[in-house]
């Protein structure tokens, strides 16, 4: 398997796309930015398994994003974060 | 002729389960039953993994979190790889990854799937039912310090609350603080703290 195309702590941000079929990107990162927290290693990817296209496998990372980024009115403080697991192709570099 | 309806194997896997009456669930039998009938996997060995599956408890991630508490090279190697740490201690996973999040004086760390329900079931067994529920699922993302206090948890603005949503092929534990006033414990005491809510992250002091 190819190299990790990003980085840990590089800036990422999650696509905001809706694939008409089952995929594990809930809608409320979508289009959101976030950091690489950590590489999570290679994973049977959903979108193509579901599809019956076997098990085609991708690369997997975990992407923690600032809470008061994610929820406009986040009752909380600035240093709260949420972790969430992205696979590759759902991801682009940003800034 | 015979009327008798035959009740086969695919029907009394588990005797104590009711009757399918919704579609969703004679879907689900229709399609274990030609998984049978195709080859596989047996009777025996979907007996085996839900006794595998309901013999799992918090005491295991009690069991971890003593051994991470009183060996620092265990725990260090525990917080790196968690799979691979827990299986050394003898625990099949089954094909899981597995995730240890260590609380500490500043972050307090708190999971949950919101797309579906998955938990650390290989290791712990069963989820809560709250755990599962919408409420939970939805509300612990957006707002989980309000969340974590209904659960008792009160927290200051300067510990960092991570919120770790399960949503593809890792599981994760949370690894409670160890309590002062539990110098000297064996490990039996100490295990005997150790709650289920505490590997989930909704609790964050163990009673001492």
């Amino acid at each position: 398997m190819s190299q990790p195309r990003f980085a840990t702590g590089q800036r990422v941000r999650i696509a905001d796309r809706t694939p008409p079929i089952h995929h594990r990107v809930p809608a409320y990162a979508k289009g959101h930015i976030g950091t690489i927290e950590r590489i999570c290693g290679i994973h049977g990817q959903p979108e193509k398994f579901i599809r019956g296209d076997g098990v085609p496998r991708e690369r997997l990372y975990r992407v923690s994003i600032s809470q008061t980024d994610l929820w406009p009115a986040y009752r909380g403080t600035n240093i709260d974060r949420l972790d969430i697991e992205i696979f590759e192709h759902w991801l682009e570099p940003a800034e | 002729m015979s009327d008798h309806h035959e009740h086969d194997h695919a029907r009394t896997f588990q005797p104590d389960h009711p009757e399918p009456t919704s579609d969703a669930a004679l879907v689900g039998v229709a399609l274990r039953e030609l998984l049978m009938e195709g080859g596989h996997y047996t009777v025996e060995e979907e007996q085996a993994m839900i006794a595998r599956m309901q013999g799992a408890s918090p005491e295991n991630g009690a069991t971890l979190v003593v051994r991470a508490w009183t060996d620092v090279d265990f725990k260090e190697r525990l917080l790196a790889n968690g799979a691979e740490t827990i299986k050394e201690m003898g625990f099949d996973l089954l094909p899981t990854e597995f995730t240890v999040l260590e609380n500490t004086q500043t972050i307090h760390n708190v999971i949950v799937c919101t797309l579906c329900s998955c938990y650390p079931r290989a290791l712990l067994g069963m989820s809560p039912a709250w755990y599962k529920s919408k409420n939970y699922r939805s509300r612990v993302v957006r707002e989980p310090r309000a969340v974590l206090e209904e659960f008792g948890v009160d927290l200051s603005d300067d510990v960092e609350v991570r919120v770790h949503d399960s949503t593809a092929e890792l599981r994760y534990m949370v690894l409670p603080q160890r309590p002062s006033g539990s110098d000297g414990w064996s490990d039996e005491k100490l295990m005997a703290i150790v709650t289920r809510n505490s590997l989930i992250g909704t609790q964050r002091d163990l009673n001492v």
